[in-house]
């Protein structure tokens, strides 16, 4: 059985396993993959970060990677994405979240992939805690609104750029 | 009315717990429940214009009204990826 295309969990994130997730959802020709890792830096606002630890609502966490993936649908027939992401403690260069999109053409697979992790940013329930040299945060970024188009306008032209 | 509210990341620290439980009057939203705990928790009341909710696991407007045994959940601004 393959991996779920969307999830939420604490185990290392595989490449490898998405991607065969994704390719066993996408119907129609592939003609192109592209992936996004995003990594844990040791460097954030001149803070020398140690790890960060995640926290999520693990099901509306899905349920939003789902919703993007049926924006990306809408704006790019034929395109077909899978996120997962951890929860729990990263540690310095550690993928926290793997996102692989799929199509035929190469330029609807990027733009997939791009609009992908900006609307992860955007709306998806997951907090990082920032833990450095001297304390520790929460980084606070956007208000999750899903329905506020200005959000996936500027996803989009960001993705299309 | 009884309700279950999630609280995460700084809201969460601000509560000293993830979960609440809270009885609310009939036709109450999401918003009401908030105005509670940012009551009980002054904390959290600079967050009212950056937070957002979610009933039984699902993205909702802050003026939605709720049912009894309904989870809620107030999100702080995000910072996944």
């Amino acid at each position: 059985m393959s991996a779920a295309r969307f999830a939420v969990t604490s185990d290392v994130l595989s490449l490898d396993a998405l991607t065969k997730s994704v390719m066993t959802h996408h119907a129609g020709p592939v003609g192109a993959v592209t992936s996004f890792l995003g990594l844990v830096r040791a460097e954030n606002l001149g803070r020398v970060v140690s790890y960060l630890d995640y926290e999520a609502y693990e099901p509306l966490a899905v349920k939003g990677f789902s919703r993007i993936a049926d924006e990306i649908s809408e704006l790019w027939p034929g395109a077909s994405i899978g996120v997962h992401h951890r929860v729990g403690r990263v540690d310095i260069g550690q993928a926290s979240i793997a996102i692989v999109a799929t199509s035929a053409h190469r330029a609807d697979a990027f733009a997939a992939c791009r609009y992908a992790i900006e609307r992860v940013k955007q709306i998806a329930p997951i907090w990082k805690h920032e833990h450095f040299d001297g304390g520790d945060v929460w980084i606070e970024g956007a208000t999750a609104e899903p329905d506020d188009e200005g959000a996936r306008l500027e996803a989009r032209k960001r993705a299309c750029t | 009315m009884h309700v279950t509210v999630r609280l995460f990341a700084r809201l969460k620290d601000i509560a000293g717990a993830p979960e609440l439980e809270r009885d609310v009057p009939a036709d109450a939203t999401l918003a009401d429940v908030w105005a509670l705990l940012a009551h009980d928790f002054p904390a959290m009341a600079p967050y009212r214009g950056s937070v957002s909710g979610a009933r039984n696991a699902e993205y909702s407007r802050m003026d939605a009204v709720i049912a009894d045994g309904d989870e809620i959940a107030f999100l702080p601004p995000v910072s996944g990826g």
